[in-house]
């Protein structure tokens, strides 16, 4: 039988964080779509979606971003990231940047590209049509579902489905899981107390809920609410999505 | 005993007076987080009015039809406002109004104060209003001797207890029933009715309290002034929605009635309002329909106000309208469902935005009306995590994020200008080198790699001093990777 991504060519946007701070993040990425039939590549000229700086005011600092990316992956069929926020900012904000302080050109350029840029949630469920990717995760964990991916993003239910078809996984629900966990890139540190207060309160839910591991389909907020959870020595794990979905149980044993 | 004052003391509570300047965004929110009554106020209040108007969102099918409609209306008025304007105008003229035109607060204030003083009464009635509190009427007013009374009961705990409103539909939200009974017993009795010596905290007995220290004002007045919530431009037919019917009192007993009306509060036509009168109050309250909803058009001889005023306000709106990544604010019906989504208000509430529009909407009307000239409302448009909870309930569909992100880059661009440098502008450019090409940031990551394994055997790294301290003051970093992913995937390819 044919693996789902057979033949499929995909262009590995790994973003910047994750690159420098979680890079077992993109390498879980790279082994499950591998696992999966796709051929994975990872163009060098790619950086970041530049979100840092569009959302901190500063477009044309941005501009760097979007022309990097743009010819990374333009040979590409398919673009996929780990991080909803990174892809809702090249899905939205990248034509409006070179819209705004870019050219004509780059602005045509960046819209085919955000066309075919995809969370790796998106191109699991969507793309290769696939929930149950064979994974084994025998641990409670508890979901915060990240509001760039959810709510901008828009990657809807398809990190429950992929987390249910997970075998031996303990699901939990977290209470007030659509509320933000204060991270907001720059604000976390523009307005550090109010940061700190949300990602308390939420370091607090994830706790309640007597999980070991909080996933969540970004690693921005699990470095909040993981900063809170460390500092706090709560014993509770943070991990991306992508990372539970990459293991398996012969990898487990 | 009548408590009013001659025009040399005015007898208002100093209610609307503005707290001393300001503060930054950052430093106010530190201030009103560490108040925890207020923080259980307003999770109290903020989860019960966002529960409910989630109910009434859930209950009606054509939810997304109707908010899509809603900002269709809005756009194609903002986008031949000139027109509409001018009709509204004959339309008011015909029905026996005076419509003036009022292109700062400066001059709305001054036509204001004119038309009271012609009245010789020294005194007001008024209707909870946003446009009268963004242009400081009540201040404007006290000034030139004449009392201003709210007579909303949250404007009223606002006014009596020296405060400053935190919410644009419950201005009094920061309060809790034990506060508003003991501001009721000290002010009443120095303002009109007294209340009774024996009141408790029972919400009844509390509006009881303030229905008959507000009934003496009402039956006295000899001018009210309100807002609007909508002007129909093809009837001259001004709307107001309220719950208390302190309104309709205002609106028909005195002789003279002023409305304060922004110049993007028009819709078309009487049909167009039945899009915002189902939007609004299951936004606002979250009922099906708000309890009192009034429209009068013009004068109607021998029934209610026989002199009618009509101020239609500017006041920084036009310039709005001018840019295209401005203008949706002007949609805004003033819900303030917005507010009570935002994870950032319901931690701080209005006080810390330092203006009469806190919340999504005021981060972006806010530097908006005033310029980015202060620090203060430099700081607005940053007061947000950019989690778009508001842009999922605003009924007018205001991409409120969007608008956010491009307040910030006119926020930016007034700090570039500045002769000092700032870390920031240093960081971004610096960022912004890394991002401009891959092997930039290959070369960033092998200093973030050397970091790593410089950190040995260690997995999160404590407290650090300024300016990292504002992250790990309270939280800890990972520890950056000892390989990234770039080099990983070299090595591999090799």
């Amino acid at each position: 039988m044919a693996l789902p991504g057979q033949g499929m060519r995909v262009g590995l946007f790994a973003t910047c964080i994750n690159d420098l701070m979680f890079p077992q993040t993109v390498r879980a990425t790279v082994d499950l779509l591998r696992r999966l039939g796709c051929q994975v590549e990872f163009p060098p000229a790619q950086t970041c979606c530049g979100q840092m700086m569009t959302n901190t005011g500063y477009f044309k600092a941005a501009l760097g971003s979007v022309r990097s990316f743009v010819k990374a992956f333009d040979k590409y069929d398919a673009v996929v990231a780990a991080s909803g926020s990174c892809v809702a900012s090249v899905r939205h904000q990248h034509t409006m940047l070179a819209g705004r302080v870019g050219s004509a050109k780059l602005e045509e350029q960046a819209r085919r590209s955000a066309a075919k840029t995809y969370d790796i949630t998106e191109f699991l469920v969507d793309v290769l049509g696939v929930v149950d990717v064979g994974a084994f995760f025998p641990h409670r964990v508890t979901y915060h579902p990240s509001c760039h991916s959810t709510r901008l993003a828009l990657i809807g239910e398809r990190p429950y489905q992929l987390l249910r078809a997970v075998a031996g996984i303990d699901l939990l629900d977290l209470p007030e899981a659509e509320q933000c966990c204060g991270f907001g890139g720059t604000f976390s540190v523009k307005n550090p107390d109010l940061s700190v207060a949300l990602a308390s309160a939420k370091a607090a839910n994830v706790m309640a809920t007597g999980a070991e591991y909080l996933v969540a389909p970004d690693n921005a907020c699990l470095m909040n609410i993981g900063g809170i959870l460390s500092r706090g020595r709560a014993g509770v794990k943070p991990i991306h999505l992508v990372e539970i979905l990459a293991q398996t149980e012969v990898a487990a044993a | 005993m009548n408590p009013r004052i001659g025009p040399d003391q005015p007898a208002v509570p100093t209610g609307s007076a503005k707290p001393a300047p300001a503060l930054p965004f950052p430093a106010a929110a530190r201030r009103e987080l560490a108040n925890p009554q207020l923080r259980a106020n307003l999770r109290k209040a903020t989860s019960t009015i966002q529960a409910k108007r989630a109910l009434r969102q859930a209950e009606t099918p054509d939810w997304q039809e109707l908010r899509s409609a809603a900002a269709a209306i809005k756009d194609r008025t903002l986008r031949h406002l000139d027109h509409y304007l001018l009709q509204a105008e004959a339309a008011l003229i015909e029905a026996g109004a005076q419509v003036h035109w009022a292109a700062t607060a400066d001059e709305a204030n001054a036509i204001v104060t004119t038309l009271v003083k012609r009245t010789g009464a020294d005194e007001v009635v008024k209707v909870k209003s946003m446009a009268t509190q963004e242009i400081d009427l009540n201040e404007a007013l006290a000034k030139a001797g004449i009392a201003a009374w709210e007579t909303d009961l949250a404007e009223l705990i606002v006014q009596l207890g020296h405060d400053t409103p935190s919410h644009i539909l419950v201005p009094a939200i920061h309060r809790n029933r034990a506060e508003v009974r003991e501001i009721f017993l000290a002010e009443m009795r120095l303002n009109g009715a007294p209340a009774p010596p024996d009141l408790t905290n029972d919400p009844q007995e509390l509006a009881a309290a303030a229905r008959v220290h507000l009934r003496e004002k009402f039956l006295r007045a000899k001018v009210g002034i309100s807002g609007g919530n909508f002007l129909v431009a093809e009837t001259g037919t001004l709307v107001i929605v309220e719950s208390e019917g302190n309104g309709r009192m205002c609106l028909t007993l005195p002789q003279t009635l002023i409305s304060v009306v922004g110049i993007e509060k028009l819709v078309p036509t009487f049909q167009d309002l039945e899009v915002f009168m189902r939007l609004l109050p299951r936004s606002s309250t979250g009922e099906r329909m708000n309890p009192y909803t009034s429209m009068w058009t013009g004068v109607t001889p021998g029934d209610g106000p026989q002199e009618v005023h009509v101020v239609l306000i500017d006041a920084g709106r036009g310039k709005a309208l001018a840019e295209p990544t401005a203008r949706p604010m002007l949609r805004c019906i003033r819900c303030s469902a917005c507010m009570n989504a935002c994870p950032v208000y319901q931690k701080v509430g209005g006080h810390a935005y330092g203006s009469v529009y806190p919340g999504p909407i005021g981060i972006v009307l806010t530097p908006q009306l005033r310029g980015f000239g202060a620090a203060q409302t430099r700081s607005l448009p940053f007061a947000c995590t950019l989690c778009a909870a508001c842009a999922d309930v605003c009924p007018v569909k205001i991409p409120l994020p969007d608008l956010i992100v491009h307040q910030r880059n006119k926020a930016a661009r007034h700090k570039q200008r500045e002769p000092r440098p700032h870390l920031e502008t240093l960081a971004i450019a610096g960022a912004g080198w890394a991002f401009r090409r891959g092997w930039h940031l290959g070369l960033v990551g092998r200093l973030t790699s050397l970091a790593g394994r410089l950190a040995g055997s260690r997995t999160a790294i404590g407290p650090l001093p300024w300016p990292a301290s504002a992250w790990t003051r309270a939280r800890d970093l990972p520890v950056p990777a000892r390989r990234t992913f770039r080099q990983w995937w070299k090595k591999q390819q090799s």
